[in-house]
């Protein structure tokens, strides 16, 4: 087997100043196999941070999780959401909550996508998130947002492409 | 905030990532039919560790399923694994020894809805050592809006030889049409 120099592309970077609430990636070329997006914000406020695609509002999207607080381990899930919701210790304005994004097998037209990321909060636990949003769409567009209110103040949000082997 | 074009310097987690430490060795989308395995022959030692991404589905009745992983052909009982897992409501923790196989957790099943390709990646540690038995983790998941769980799993192949293949087996039928398995090396 031969290896190809060169996997992880940075898509798109977007520095985080003044208060912000979300940040849209547009035009994802399909030329790779999976997404990442990673998450370094600093946050204003609680950031529980969720991800649609394609400025799809509706109901079609879906996450299980299962998360520790150093206590106590559980797990649930979120069902005809409106969003995939990626964090359930997400940052707060003393205690940042990192992420890394995956989005697998983005620019296939014929499955359902799936979701995985995992997100650390020093503070206050950790969790990992598997989601799925209903559609056999190519994903153009990421937004990544702060759920339920919060916002973000600093910081680095960035995306890249992942090739697979030809 | 919107981005359409703009690409700056890396800091923290980023800077790995934007110095292009993983590359593609070979990757395979299971066609019409489906397959039973897939194998990686010939992997070059030149790496530090290796990472297998994937979305899969398989014959299971079940919304959730597996798949084993082999090394060097070797299936004897030499591999042992533990799962944390969220099942959506509630947590459970397991592990074994003496298996014929490593785990990994999870493709989704033919009990999910039709689409739902679970996914997930797999980082085989050190896989070129020839001192030190491979222990390989994974994140892996399906969620299948309203079924569905969430796997961190490690696992250990009990041998000290270097890896050059890996085969991945459903532990359900076929893996079916449209499952991506890549394969990747990761620099040290």
């Amino acid at each position: 087997m031969a290896a190809k120099t060169g996997t992880y592309t940075l898509i798109n970077a977007g520095a985080i100043s003044g208060t912000v609430t979300d940040v849209t990636f547009t035009s994802i070329p399909g030329t790779y196999t999976d997404l990442i997006v990673v998450v370094e914000p600093t946050a204003g406020s609680l950031a529980d941070t969720a991800v649609q695609f394609n400025s799809d509002t509706g109901a079609n999207y879906s996450r299980t999780y299962l998360t520790g607080n150093g206590t106590t381990a559980s797990s649930g899930r979120n069902s005809g959401d409106t969003r995939i919701r990626l964090t359930y210790y997400g940052g707060t304005s003393s205690s940042n909550g990192i992420q890394i994004i995956h989005i697998m097998d983005y620019a296939n037209t014929t499955t359902y996508k799936t979701v995985l990321n995992r997100c650390s909060n020093a503070s206050y636990g950790t969790d990992a998130n598997v989601g799925l949003w209903r559609s056999t769409a190519a994903i153009t567009t990421v937004k990544v947002y702060c759920d339920g209110g919060g916002n973000w103040t600093a910081g680095n949000i960035k995306l890249y492409g992942i090739e697979a082997a030809k | 905030m919107s981005i359409t074009s703009a690409k700056s310097g890396a800091t923290g987690i980023s800077l790995a990532l934007d110095n292009n430490y993983m590359e593609p060795i070979a990757s395979t989308l299971v066609g019409s039919g489906g397959v039973a395995t897939v194998t990686f022959n010939d992997i070059p030692q030149t790496y530090k560790h290796l990472q297998i991404r994937w979305i899969a589905r398989n014959a299971s009745s079940n919304s959730t399923d597996s798949f084993s992983v082999n090394f060097n052909g070797d299936i004897g009982v030499n591999y042992a694994w533990h799962w944390l897992y969220g099942t959506g409501s509630s947590v459970s923790a397991y592990g074994t020894g003496s298996q014929q196989g490593g785990l990994v957790e999870c493709t989704s099943g033919a009990g999910a809805a039709s689409g739902v390709f679970g996914g997930g990646y797999v980082d085989i540690l050190d896989y070129a050592n020839t001192n030190k038995y491979k222990t390989f983790r994974s994140l892996g998941g399906a969620d299948a809006n309203g079924s569905g769980g969430i796997f961190l799993m490690s696992s250990l192949w009990m041998n000290t030889n270097s890896i050059s293949s890996i085969t991945l087996t459903s532990n359900a039928g076929n893996f079916q049409q449209y499952s991506r398995f890549s394969l990747y090396g990761i620099k040290g």
